[in-house]
């Protein structure tokens, strides 16, 4: 009955990976999610290639939210800024492996807006969203 | 689940499953399997019989605009139209029609108001005394206005019980220039219901005028400007029945005829030259272009299914649901209750549950069939200035009933179960 909270979702979210901000910090966004009043703190740290070697993020979010976080976190770990890049929007819908609710979108994707700015700033995060929602 | 003997209402007030009758969309299932626990009314409220019929006639029998045509349909139309104002006239207790304004819902009226009146009269220095606990519409047309004029807005404080500091604002209204107090009679959050009378009292004593935010008082209780001695009140009809994009702003007529018009065009004019224009009569000289005529004239409807069922009921009846919701809503481990108790409260409660995401909680219900809302409910510095979650909001109106109270809290313990591991 209850679709949306999947074994692998309930794992994630209520058990979610890289939980703690890091510092320092190499790289570094903390956004709202203004319809709900979620905040997510994402941190990161790099090597000299630019590669992700430390992810830690914080926050007041849902399952959802924070599934997403944890999962996205597990995914970035050990690749470079370059690599994270082509992480899209589908991409997390795939992760997740549910149908995500059009009013549980800002959720899922919360933590992909906070990583895209932190590494790329508001304006790519801003056409990615217009593109594809 | 078994009923709360010590709680449930024993006298009945009016025979809710007869009026649920009357409500087609809750005869439907929600899930496969699943009634509808329709709990969100401060949102928008579900739609009756004749309201329904009233639209579909007008649009079958009768389409035409108005106040322009000769024409039988014209005529017809028009006559619907301005007879649904001399209804919400008076429900409302108002002195004529002309001072009843159609707008789409609260928050235009309040946006009326404050690109009016507000641009008009208010002066550098002034003050709009706002509110903690008001809906965004009640706060950011007022922060919009200061953006434009040299004025401030100043929020009366709330205790922590979720009422407001009315030691702090009469201190304000003392030692500040304020013009326009702007407050909600019902919380929609808290369900707290502010002493209006007294405010308004108060507010004229000091030289200033009183705007009512009544979006969550008019579909829960009877209403009397006059006895309120409101400057300015705004309403929503698709909150007590009506359909969606009807509302009301009542402003006492001397008010409305000092001040400009708001948007210009057909209708609200008088005579148009290219080198200016005048204005038409009240009310009309605020309803530029075609209106909503056929929500208006459901709203009509909506009245008179109010009126028949009888205000005081109904208020009756929302307190002794709210009464026992609290009383449940107490026996549920983790659970904390926002505002002020059943005594003070309107027809709302605001919760959280330990543990589990408002977001969480609600899509878990709506699984169960029930639907309620998670968020701040626009009123984000109430949320702030009370250090709250988001949280989840039950709002009931006259068709619910104590058995969709004990199915929300079956829902939260269903919750409890699926987030405790």
């Amino acid at each position: 009955m209850y679709e949306l909270y999947t074994e692998h979702i309930l794992n994630h979210g209520m058990n979610p990976r890289h939980w703690g901000i890091l510092r320092p910090a190499d790289a570094e966004f903390m956004t709202d999610n203004a319809r709900c009043g979620d905040s997510l703190h994402l941190t990161l740290r790099l090597d000299n290639q630019q590669r992700i070697i430390a992810v830690g993020w914080a926050g007041e979010t849902c399952t959802i939210s924070q599934a997403a976080a944890s999962m996205l976190g597990e995914r970035i770990i050990g690749k470079t800024v370059a690599e994270v890049e082509t992480i899209g929007i589908n991409d997390i819908f795939t992760m997740l492996g549910i149908t995500v609710p059009n009013n549980r979108i800002p959720c899922a994707l919360l933590p992909l807006k906070v990583l895209t700015t932190a590494l790329y700033g508001p304006d790519v995060w801003y056409e990615l969203e217009m593109d594809a929602l | 689940m078994d009923t709360n003997v010590k709680a449930a209402p024993r006298a009945q007030i009016y025979d809710v499953d007869v009026v649920r009758i009357d409500f087609p969309i809750l005869q439907q299932a929600h899930h496969a399997g699943v009634p509808l626990v329709y709990l969100d009314n401060a949102a928008t409220s579900q739609k009756p019989f004749n309201v329904l019929a009233a639209l579909d006639d007008y649009y079958r029998r009768y389409n035409a605009n108005v106040h322009r045509g000769i024409h039988k349909l014209s005529e017809e139309a028009t006559a619907a139209y301005e007879d649904a104002r001399v209804k919400l006239a008076g429900f409302i207790n108002a002195r004529s029609r002309r001072e009843i304004i159609f707008t789409r819902g609260t928050t235009e009226g309040i946006n009326l108001v404050a690109q009016t009146w507000g641009r008009a009269y208010l002066k550098a220095g002034d003050v709009v005394l706002s509110t903690e606990m008001e809906h965004h519409s009640n706060i950011v047309p007022w922060q919009m206005l200061a953006a434009e004029k040299d004025i401030r807005v100043r929020y009366v404080p709330m205790l922590p019980d979720g009422t407001l500091d009315l030691d702090a604002y009469a201190a304000i209204l003392r030692d500040e220039p304020v013009k326009l107090v702007a407050v909600t009679m019902v919380s929609n959050v808290l369900g707290t219901i502010n002493p209006i009378m007294d405010m308004a009292r108060q507010a004229h004593a000091a030289g200033a005028l009183i705007l009512v935010d009544a979006a969550q008082a008019a579909p829960h209780m009877p209403l009397d400007v006059q006895a309120l001695d409101a400057d300015f009140l705004a309403f929503s009809g698709h909150k007590m029945l009506g359909p969606t994009g009807s509302g009301i702003l009542y402003g006492k007529r001397a008010l409305l005829e000092a001040i400009p018009p708001w948007m210009g065009g057909g209708d609200m004019i008088s005579r148009v030259r290219l080198d200016g224009s005048t204005w038409n009569d009240l009310p009309y000289k605020f309803e530029a272009g075609t209106p909503a005529i056929a929500e208006m004239i459901g709203l009509g409807y909506a009245v008179d299914y109010l009126t028949a069922l009888g205000m005081e009921k109904i208020e009756a009846h929302g307190h002794a649901l709210v009464d026992y919701a609290l009383d449940q809503l107490a026996d549920v481990p983790g659970l904390t209750v926002y505002g002020p108790d059943a005594g003070q409260k309107g027809a709302v409660a605001a919760f959280s549950l330990d543990g589990i995401h408002a977001h969480d909680l609600v899509q878990i219900l709506d699984a169960e069939g029930i639907a309620v809302r998670a968020g701040h409910h626009c009123a984000m510095p109430l949320h702030d200035c009370l250090g709250i979650p988001a949280t989840t909001r039950a709002s009931f109106y006259i068709y619910n009933t104590v058995a969709e109270v004990d199915a929300l809290i079956t829902g939260l313990y269903s919750a409890k179960r699926l987030f405790t591991r």
